[in-house]
């Protein structure tokens, strides 16, 4: 039978290790390079700063979601990350803005060659490389950390009825003899592995849950947003007719100082909103974001840079062409072999440490061989 | 007084003066063609005119008040509208959204100049959605011009219009100016095409190192024979 048991498998197996993550994090590349695109599109500098713009923006997330927990606000089944977006996106757009300001204007107005303002973005970079570490700290913490509350803080009845039993115990604290109420959001799944594996009798399961899908369905929402603005609207038109010809743009009455903050406020939304979707799924953690500019900058190139639909279809390249090489397929050749030639050890093109490499290499290919990526972009 | 004069204008980049002394002068409904060698600052006097060179001296009036000081927009705001000779149209954006860039500042008739624009270049309304950077050389330079009519200018200048358009299309183009002007704009233009030029010009000013050299209608100048033999051969 073609389509047996094994063959199931080892497409739920494909799915959930492959596909799934491979598209999340495609989306959290895809948002990040159409920020990174959008400001070399305008300004003409390769933004260095970006990653870091996505940690301070999943970092306000964080600490709403921490302060409003704090005071017993929960938000599920929503997470309270999602919804706390708008603040997240506004500041950090207003930050870019005034990174623009105090920065990057000086540089204009002096008519710096594109790589001096790059240097300047990297100091940028460092600083808040260090503004996020000293406000939040460098270690992980997660969006939906056990909170812990004192007897008759919170309404302990509500909070169960609205997270379920199990998210609310009550503990004794041993040292001060006092009774502790601690509060752990559960995440809404709406396929578990476990139960899809019992009521198939399969032995690969299919896990799905709602940050994967808001993940997904909010980049799409995005991206149709941002380009309907760019062709539709009389300022993303201005925006790409600045891009296009500076000086023309000048002379049509287009007033750069808007094109230049609306930009700003756009790239760091678009970065707001990344760090904060992959906050939301793999935990804060500031050091990630940094290490996440090469990836983006990859998809930024493949795609043409300075060019929207490239960045997307350049961040979900990128992240499958990493996902697929970095992946262990062990499972899947021994459930498609036949029995009698399971493999014992890894099937691995290349372990998960030197993912990165993968960026690398393809920024190397296409450098040589289409140096305008995919889409026609701009020759750096 | 004129829609425009320009009058002793002395200027240039980083020092050197480019043009010395030049006036150029030109009124509603008129042409005037700026002529000259490589290297006169034809291109340079009207740059001062926009404003994206200094002047040292000299002074620019637009219906009579005097704008020397203002930038480059606000000239454009107030109704000085300039074609470059090059990168004149936004090569990404379609057509209609070059013409659309033109008209940035009006909320108002946008429609209507784009219907008028179309009577006038017939061939940039079949090419409406394709991109400004497929067209070909002549086409783009009508739609250079056509974006600069959609600020709705008094005054209209034009560098090198026929520059890199094939030779068919130069009359296309010469006569597309002539309908121009019978709107009542005023409109400078320098051009290479000098015999071409100075037939349909009003006025005409033959440009030398930085100054004019001379000055007169454009028959005149075409019948001179001394402009005929140094400046435009034969």
């Amino acid at each position: 039978m073609f389509f047996g048991v094994d063959v199931l498998n080892a497409m739920l197996w494909l799915f959930n290790f492959l596909i799934l993550p491979a598209i999340t994090y495609g989306s959290t590349l895809a948002l990040g390079a159409l920020g990174v695109t959008l400001v070399f599109g305008v300004l003409r500098f390769a933004n260095f700063a970006h990653g870091d713009m996505m940690a301070f923006g999943a970092m306000v997330s964080l600490i709403g979601v921490e302060l409003l927990n704090g005071i017993g606000i929960f938000t599920y089944p929503v997470p309270l990350g999602l919804l706390l977006l708008p603040v997240a996106m506004v500041s950090t757009g207003l930050l870019a803005i005034m990174i623009d300001r105090t920065v990057f204007r000086y540089y204009r107005r002096i008519r710096s060659p594109p790589v001096v303002v790059v240097m300047a973005s990297i100091g940028v970079m460092f600083v808040l490389n260090g503004l996020t570490r000293l406000i939040k700290g460098p270690e992980l913490s997660l969006f939906n950390a056990r909170q812990t509350f004192s007897v008759g803080e919170v309404n302990t009845a509500a909070l169960a009825e609205q997270l379920g039993e199990q998210a609310v115990r009550i503990r004794t604290d041993f040292a001060t003899n006092t009774e502790l109420i601690e509060v752990s959001e559960p995440e809404v799944v709406f396929f578990y592995v476990s139960e899809f594996r019992k009521a198939t009798g399969l032995s690969e399961g299919f896990g799905l849950d709602l940050l994967q899908v808001v993940t997904v369905v909010l980049a799409l929402v995005i991206f149709l947003g941002l380009f309907l603005f760019l062709s539709r609207t009389r300022m993303g038109k201005a925006m790409r007719a600045y891009s296009d010809n500076e000086d023309l743009a000048r002379l049509s009455g287009i007033d750069p100082q808007r094109v230049v903050a609306i930009t700003w406020l756009i790239a760091g939304s678009l970065a707001a909103v990344a760090g904060t979707i992959y906050g939301l799924d793999k935990g804060y953690k500031p050091f990630t974001y940094f290490s996440m500019l090469l990836p983006i900058f990859a998809a930024t190139i493949v795609g043409g840079i300075g060019n929207p639909q490239g960045a997307i279809v350049g961040g979900y390249l990128v992240a499958f062409t990493e996902v697929i090489v970095t992946a262990n397929y062990k499972k899947v050749a021994n459930y498609i072999l036949p029995d009698g030639l399971d493999i014992a050890g890894n099937l691995q093109l290349l372990g998960t440490e030197y993912k990165f490499s993968v960026s690398f290499l393809i920024l190397v290919v296409v450098l040589l061989f289409r140096p305008t990526g995919i889409f026609k972009g701009r020759v750096l | 007084m004129k829609l425009l004069n320009a009058l002793g204008m002395s200027g240039g980049y980083g020092g050197v003066d480019i043009v010395m002394g030049c006036s150029i002068e030109v009124d509603r409904g008129e042409i005037s063609a700026i002529v000259g060698p490589n290297g006169a600052g034809k291109s340079t006097a009207m740059k001062a005119i926009l404003g994206l060179v200094k002047l040292r001296q000299g002074e620019v009036l637009l219906d009579g008040e005097n704008i020397t000081s203002l930038s480059p927009e606000l000239r454009v705001s107030r109704g000085i509208a300039f074609v470059p000779q090059t990168e004149n149209v936004f090569p990404s954006l379609t057509v209609e959204e070059n013409l659309e860039m033109g008209a940035y500042l009006r909320r108002t008739g946008v429609d209507e100049s784009k219907e008028q624009v179309y009577a006038l270049f017939p061939i940039l309304k079949d090419k409406r959605r394709q991109d400004a950077g497929e067209l070909s050389g002549g086409q783009r330079q009508q739609l250079a011009v056509a974006r600069a009519l959609m600020t709705e200018p008094t005054l209209l200048m034009l560098d090198e219009p026929t520059a890199g358009v094939a030779p068919i299309v130069v009359n296309e183009l010469f006569d597309q100016i002539l309908h121009i002007k019978e709107t009542g704009i005023g409109i400078i233009m320098v051009e290479q095409n000098a015999r071409q030029a100075l037939e349909i010009a009003d006025f005409g000013y033959v440009m030398v190192n930085g100054e004019n050299r001379y000055t007169d209608t454009g028959k005149s100048l075409l019948a001179d024979a001394e402009v005929r033999r140094t400046f435009i051969g034969g």
